[in-house]
């Protein structure tokens, strides 16, 4: 059987970034600060790389600086990095961690944040692009699809949703 | 509406769900899908294409031909789950930003 061109590279799926937009009540330079050296209020504590519990994450205020996760014993688990350090209007951040939620220095999805006044507080839009390349150095993850949450589990969801 | 929510209502028209069945099997063409259905052609390619956008199926060209496949690696659930987290984590700054904010004005009187 010959080999079809460009089948090499293989299928690649392109899921379209995430997007969220939201109106904070605060000026700019309030929602930048609050965004990163606040992020330990804000984090949701349960998200977390290592087996500790979380003390916080922090982002290093400048472009090249660590994204990273403290945890209570010490420990720290590195989430990405500071890609552009613009305040109070950009932010964009490597988010680095893949499907299997693990930290791998070869793969970055971007985390872009902008920051504009509006009216008297602040129009904070986040975008998470790249989400191919989580798939790019993973091994096929059929489980996933199978795992709460992934496909099994969407067909559970949408049978209780049509069952309503 | 969550991403998670819009994944649900992709595959909550029960044609939609026979079109996505039918490439558990493995990959198929538009021609192929809907050869057993009593749709047309087009709106298989509409269903595939709501499919797509929701990462649930991804497609590639073989020849002159388009094949549609299942998400092989899991970017689709992925995705939902980035949806749902930011969606929280950014109710959480929105108001961690908002008592910052009503402190400062505090201070400031």
């Amino acid at each position: 059987m010959s080999t079809q061109p460009g089948a090499q590279s293989g299928p690649q799926i392109r899921p379209a970034p995430v997007r969220k937009s939201i109106h904070v009540n605060a000026p700019p330079e309030v929602a930048f600060d609050v965004f990163t050296s606040g992020i330990g209020r804000w984090w949701p504590a349960s998200h977390k790389i290592g087996p500790a519990d979380l003390d916080r994450p922090i982002i290093e205020p400048r472009a090249g600086g660590r994204w990273y996760e403290r945890d209570v014993d010490g420990t720290e688990c590195e989430i990405g990095r500071v890609l552009v350090w613009d305040p109070p209007a950009r932010l964009v951040l490597a988010w680095q961690l893949g499907l299997e939620w693990k930290y791998d220095p070869d793969l970055i999805t971007e985390v872009e944040v902008t920051f504009m006044a509006e009216g008297d507080g602040t129009r904070v839009e986040l975008e998470h692009r790249d989400l191919e390349r989580m798939g790019a150095g993973a091994p096929a993850m059929r489980e996933a699809i199978d795992a709460p949450g992934g496909w099994s589990g969407l067909l559970e969801l949408y049978s209780q949703a049509a069952g309503q | 509406m969550t991403y998670a929510n819009r994944m649900v209502s992709a595959l909550a028209d029960p044609t939609r769900l026979s079109v996505l069945e039918k490439l558990r099997d493995g990959p198929r063409s538009v021609g192929e899908i809907a050869k057993d259905m009593p749709v047309s052609r087009p709106a298989v390619s509409q269903h595939l294409k709501v499919l797509k956008d929701v990462g649930l199926v991804g497609d590639r060209s073989v020849g002159t031909r388009r094949i549609y496949y299942i998400d092989p690696k899991g970017l689709g659930a992925m995705r939902a789950w980035l949806d749902q987290f930011w969606e929280a984590a950014l109710e959480g700054f929105k108001a961690a930003a908002e008592a910052e904010a009503a402190k400062s004005t505090k201070e400031d009187k």
